[in-house]
């Protein structure tokens, strides 16, 4: 039996998933905190856990994210975009170009025949091109974060929110509402926002079907349908909450191929002993 | 015995000041603009008046500048903030040629000829970058109060490298400076310096010259002024009334009205 796992540690939320025998076994999710460290180490435990395994039994550790070189046991780190390209096209092999939008981050990719990455752009200046705009928006408007899936569905159209400024939106937001606009509809503008942003961005990496989504965002099913208006043809999302776990899939599927080449877990057996 | 009165509605703060007929101020007040914006328009022309023992009916004209300036319903006219930092600044440093305003959502550089008149000017207009709410995320991360900044961050031996520039991501980063260990004297120095290197390149389109005069409900952070004067290599003209330049610029414009002269002319906007 043979344990790969995959950490992503992202900015807002770190994710983990272990394949056994090169199938999915386990994940598992935790916020990122301050403390990247213990928060891989607490998704690694939760997607072992999952897959009836413990830690200690993983053969090989591949981290991404962020704060991929925080995690003193790994044996290897690849960026976001490698591991994005191996976790979408795991599920996805027609995969030609990856958008993912996280909580501080939004990034698009190309990939070529083989799945290289053969282009990328990402925004990870300004929050008006990320889940934060989301988050602030549905804050102004009285919400939590986990409240803006089921609402936003409630609503038929959008209103137009300018999306330059998270900061900006604010007194936006309160203007609509003050005029008797409905959060659903705030939040559905918002989002219509980010949409733009995101198709403006594939542009500019020479976007070509089939398109792949990733990242939490796309875990809101309206942020995919309004994706599928844009972009009309090929349009795949993950299978469930799996959009949020590209990542770490990705990196857990380059573990496996290692543990497959009959690489072993070094580092990670090296910090054991140590 | 003619009064004038100028309120400065922005979008944290409304300001409000009331002259005499040479152009000296009165009464002047200050308070946070809130969500009903015609009331704290109101209100702060009220304090002022009072400051100033002057009575509404003894005014002769009242303008509205700032980003709620239309909100001003009781004013007679409305000019656009730009001229009137000009005017104000001009009128209290008179040598004046920069203008660097910072409020609590945008930041202004404005450059300027004898008595006040504009000649050009650029702001923030895309985002909250390099304005007082990136000061305003940074303590309310450190849980401190917008008066404790300055202070602190004057404390600051080793200031930290600040990588984001929005304001949205300022919070996180300031967090995971303190878990990284690093002192808030030395984050809180960090955060100035970067919002000052951002004004400096706001400043450098419009050009800088002497003599630079700092505007805006930021010009009561000492750190800020020491960051911006080391960053520019040059002396910055602050008063007590720095806070007010905007307000006093509006009711100078006011005197003029009520004295019979011409309204002025806002650049690239027509007439104000």
């Amino acid at each position: 039996m043979s344990v790969a796992a995959g950490v992503d540690v992202g900015s807002t939320h770190t994710k983990a998933v272990v394949l056994v025998d090169g199938e999915l076994a386990g994940k598992g999710m935790v916020r990122t905190g301050f403390r990247l460290t213990g928060a891989a180490a607490r998704a690694l435990e939760e997607a072992c856990r999952a897959a009836g395994a413990t830690p200690e039994a993983v053969d090989y550790l591949t981290t991404t994210g962020y704060g991929r070189s925080r995690v003193a046991e790994r044996d290897l780190q690849v960026t976001d975009l490698t591991a994005q390209a191996w976790g979408t096209r795991r599920y996805f092999p027609g995969t030609m170009t990856v958008l993912d939008v996280g909580g501080q981050t939004m990034k698009a990719l190309r990939l070529d025949g083989p799945g290289r990455v053969v282009s990328f752009r990402l925004n990870d200046k300004c929050a008006a091109g990320t889940g934060a705009f989301l988050e602030k928006t549905a804050r102004y408007l009285g919400h939590p974060v986990e409240e803006i899936g089921g609402l936003v569905e409630g609503a038929e159209s959008g209103v137009p929110i300018s999306g330059v400024c998270a900061v900006f939106a604010e007194s936006e937001v309160i203007n609509h509402v003050s005029q008797g606009r409905k959060a659903p509809e705030i939040l559905r503008g918002a989002m219509e926002s980010l949409i733009e942003k995101s198709v403006r961005l594939m542009k500019r990496v020479g976007m070509e079907p089939e398109f792949t989504l990733a990242g939490g965002i796309m875990r809101f099913p309206t942020m995919v349908e309004l994706m599928r208006e844009n972009l009309a043809e090929g349009v795949n999302v993950p299978p469930e909450d799996m959009v949020q776990f590209s990542g770490a899939l990705g990196a857990a599927v380059l573990s496996a191929r290692r543990l497959e080449q009959g690489a072993r877990g070094g580092v990670r057996a090296e910090a054991r002993s140590a | 015995m003619t009064y004038a009165a100028g309120v400065d509605v922005g979008s944290t703060q409304t300001k409000a000041v009331v002259i005499d007929e040479g152009g000296e101020i009165l009464g002047r007040s200050l308070i946070g603009t809130g969500a009903d914006v015609v009331a704290a328009a109101e209100e702060a022309y009220g304090l002022a008046l009072g400051e100033g023992g002057v009575a509404a009916d003894d005014v002769g004209f009242v303008i509205g500048t700032g980003y709620g300036r239309y909100k001003v319903e009781f004013g007679d006219a409305q000019v656009t903030e730009i001229v009137c930092h000009a005017r104000g600044a001009a009128r209290m440093f008179p040598d004046t040629r920069t203008v660097l305003d910072m409020g609590g959502q945008d930041t202004k550089a404005i450059r300027v000829q004898q008595g006040g008149e504009v000649l050009d000017f650029c702001m923030n207009d895309k985002c909250a970058a390099g304005t007082g709410r990136f000061l305003q995320s940074a303590a309310a991360a450190l849980e401190l109060g917008l008066d404790q900044l300055g202070p602190t961050a004057l404390r600051g031996q080793r200031p930290v490298d600040m990588t984001t520039t929005c304001t949205v991501f300022a919070e996180s980063e300031v967090l995971s400076w303190l878990a990284r260990g690093r002192k808030v004297e030395d984050i809180l120095a960090g955060v100035h310096r970067s919002i000052a290197s951002r004004s400096f390149g706001l400043l450098k389109r419009v050009g800088v010259e002497d003599e630079v005069t700092f505007t805006g409900g930021v010009t009561r952070n000492e750190a800020m002024v020491a960051v911006l004067e080391e960053v520019l290599g040059t002396r910055l003209n602050v008063s007590g009334d720095s806070h007010y330049v905007g307000a006093l610029g509006a009711a100078l414009f006011a005197l003029e009205r009520a004295q019979g002269r011409p309204a002025p002319v806002t650049p690239g906007g027509g007439a104000a």
